[in-house]
């Protein structure tokens, strides 16, 4: 029986929306606010959701603390309360929300204690958030 | 096609905890869950199904049929219950987030299937604003 888990986490992080491939100028257009040069922050969550078929002896697709666990180590303590223009991941990618989602589904599509990763939403705002899964 | 969900809330109590396995084992892998005297959560269900609007009505389903549908199918069964106690399909399968879901998939099916013009795609439950599972019907 397959099924899927999903579980949420919060992390704090500042960054700024800007690029070497345009001038400032160009950077202002594109990016708006975001472009600010001292950059600025949001409370992220992180949706992860795991699918895979129901374990008979626990009921569960994956472990919860075992899940906390790999997200801690590998998306938690790397970007909570950091700057995500800083990031090696970041070096050469604007940190949109769009790039962070798929940097953490990367981060993560090898990493989990079981099942496989079905999607990752990340959410900048109350009001927009981005999606990426393994269709595409 | 389109998708529509409703949603509802319930609360109950459950624990988990694997009869073959010694008691050890139990607290080992389930942690605070194992704790025989049990714990609860304010739950949420979400039921989407899918069709295409019915030309006269314009409706997938009936908002108030699905409501009645869930209250009468899964909340009567579930709300203010103890989950291992008083569902019979946890007698056997531990009521984690992943066997609720799936169990109210197999609670509504039929009546969704039965009232015609739309089929169930998607059961998920809440089992906190953080943890929650999906079923869609997958073997």
């Amino acid at each position: 029986m397959k099924a899927y888990f999903g579980r949420r986490y919060m992390l704090s992080a500042s960054h700024r929306l800007h690029t070497q491939a345009l001038t400032a100028d160009e950077n202002r257009a594109a990016y708006g606010k975001c472009n600010n040069e001292h950059g600025h922050g949001h409370n992220y969550f992180v949706e992860i959701l795991v699918g895979g078929a129901v374990d008979a002896e626990t009921g569960m697709v994956v472990d919860l603390v075992e899940l906390d666990g790999t997200v801690r180590k590998k998306v938690l303590d790397r970007f909570d309360h950091a700057n995500l223009n800083l990031d090696p991941l970041f070096a050469d990618r604007v940190p949109t929300t769009e790039n962070f989602c798929t940097a953490i589904y990367d981060l993560l599509r090898h990493a989990l204690p079981a099942g496989n990763l079905e999607h990752v939403r990340v959410e900048e705002t109350e009001n927009n958030f981005f999606e990426c899964s393994a269709r595409g | 096609m389109i998708f529509l969900t409703r949603r509802a809330t319930f609360s109950a109590s459950h624990y988990y905890w694997n009869d073959s396995w010694p008691a050890e084992k139990n607290e080992r892998v389930f942690g605070r869950c194992a704790n025989r005297n049990g714990h609860g959560h304010n739950y949420t269900l979400e039921v989407t199904v899918a069709g295409e609007p019915n030309p006269v009505t314009g409706f997938v389903v009936d908002l108030k049929w699905l409501k009645d549908a869930m209250e009468r199918e899964v909340l009567a069964a579930y709300d203010h219950k103890h989950l291992n106690l008083d569902a019979p399909e946890f007698k056997q399968a531990i009521p984690t987030t992943e066997n609720i879901a799936v169990a109210a998939w197999k609670r509504l099916e039929p009546a969704v299937n039965a009232a015609g013009g739309a089929r169930l795609s998607r059961i998920r439950v809440y089992e906190t604003p953080e943890i929650f599972a999906e079923y869609r019907g997958e073997a």
